[in-house]
């Protein structure tokens, strides 16, 4: 057998926390945090060839399965994570704003390329410059296209920032705010 | 390449012009086919004639589009025709002034043209009468620019990060 191994945790790392004999004690939002990060559902929202890295980094090779991502949504009320990867086009832009509302809370968002970022090549009267112009993104992945290893590391920041965040963020007010900025609710 | 046929171009010429005259304005072979520009007044007769006419038959409209002049502040509208039974292929051009952007539908003639029409109407502002639905086909409906023309910014104007000290220009 050679050497080298890849090696993935099977089981998540217990956050911080008392433990003694027989108990281990934390806090609610570590707990929760723990198993939303560790089983994210994914809604991917697949314009160009972004959709097609993504698609890489969803088979074996990469294996998304890995970081508990396997289980794709198709509905938007049933995901939690809005990947957008590719360009979207100005017409598309209402379309994408209904699927973010649609989706229930908690839900993040990440764009994949350089498109979905900031518009990228396509600097013209037709294409959306950055999705982030109609609804809010929590991590951005350039590259043109990203490889699977990019879109990856993107997950991860996507989880830690699951697994950080705290159980009042979406009642707060900084969090109408910030949908306020973009007509939403 | 689609080969030229000098001795069908010259019929198409000649019958152009013994039946519409002074409606023929120019008629010059390029490169690829025959490309006759017409008054734009009597385009459906024309279009029509040609469609129909025994030993002419441009049973098939393969492409219509826009232009736009800037220095001449006029657009066009350009119609790609072909015959089947012929084997043939010729352009047609019309020439309308950018104050005044109106010309026939041809979509009585040959129904595809409606969405051509509309593309037209879309990214130049041609106005084409009589047309069942003549509204924006690709572009947002809240558009009110034409974009392709010359006149159009080519950038986004939206984007504020651009900065034209850090572009060189």
């Amino acid at each position: 057998m050679s050497e080298k191994q890849i090696i993935t945790p099977s089981i998540a790392e217990a956050p911080e926390g008392i433990s003694g004999q027989g108990y281990f004690a934390t806090s609610l939002d570590k707990a929760v945090g723990l198993a939303r990060k560790n089983s994210l559902w994914p809604l991917p929202f697949a314009t160009s060839c972004c959709g097609i890295e993504f698609m890489a980094t969803m088979a074996s090779t990469y294996d998304l399965a890995r970081f508990g991502s396997e289980r794709l949504s198709f509905s938007p009320r049933q995901s939690d994570l809005l990947m957008v990867m590719g360009t979207v086009a100005k017409k598309m832009g209402p379309v994408l704003r209904e699927v973010y509302i649609q989706m229930a809370e908690p839900k993040w968002v990440i764009a994949v390329g350089a498109c979905a970022s900031s518009g990228g090549i396509f600097d013209t009267y037709s294409v959306l410059q950055g999705i982030d112009r109609i609804i809010p993104v929590d991590v951005y992945v350039p590259g043109c296209p990203p490889r699977p290893e990019q879109i990856i590391n993107g997950i991860l920041k996507i989880q830690d920032l699951v697994g950080n965040e705290s159980l009042r963020r979406r009642n707060s007010e900084m969090y109408s705010d910030l949908l306020g900025k973009y007509n939403i609710e | 390449m689609y080969p030229i046929n000098p001795d069908r171009d010259q019929l198409v010429v000649d019958k152009l012009r013994d039946r519409f005259g002074d409606a023929i304005l120019l008629h010059e072979t390029l490169v690829d086919m025959l490309c006759i520009t017409v008054r734009k007044e009597p385009i459906c007769e024309i279009l029509n004639f040609l469609r129909t006419e025994q030993e002419l038959q441009y049973n098939f409209l393969t492409t219509l589009c826009g232009m736009h002049y800037p220095q001449n502040d006029q657009l066009g509208v350009v119609y790609h025709l072909q015959s089947f039974t012929n084997n043939h292929r010729i352009r047609i051009k019309t020439v309308l002034e950018l104050a005044d952007p109106k010309i026939q539908t041809i979509t009585s003639i040959w129904p595809a043209a409606n969405w051509m029409e509309r593309e037209a109407y879309d990214f130049f502002g041609i106005q084409f009468e009589g047309h069942p639905n003549l509204k924006r086909i690709l572009n947002v409906d809240e558009m009110t620019a034409f974009p392709l023309r010359k006149d159009f910014p080519l950038e986004d104007q939206t984007r504020e990060d651009k900065d034209d000290s850090m572009f060189g220009r």
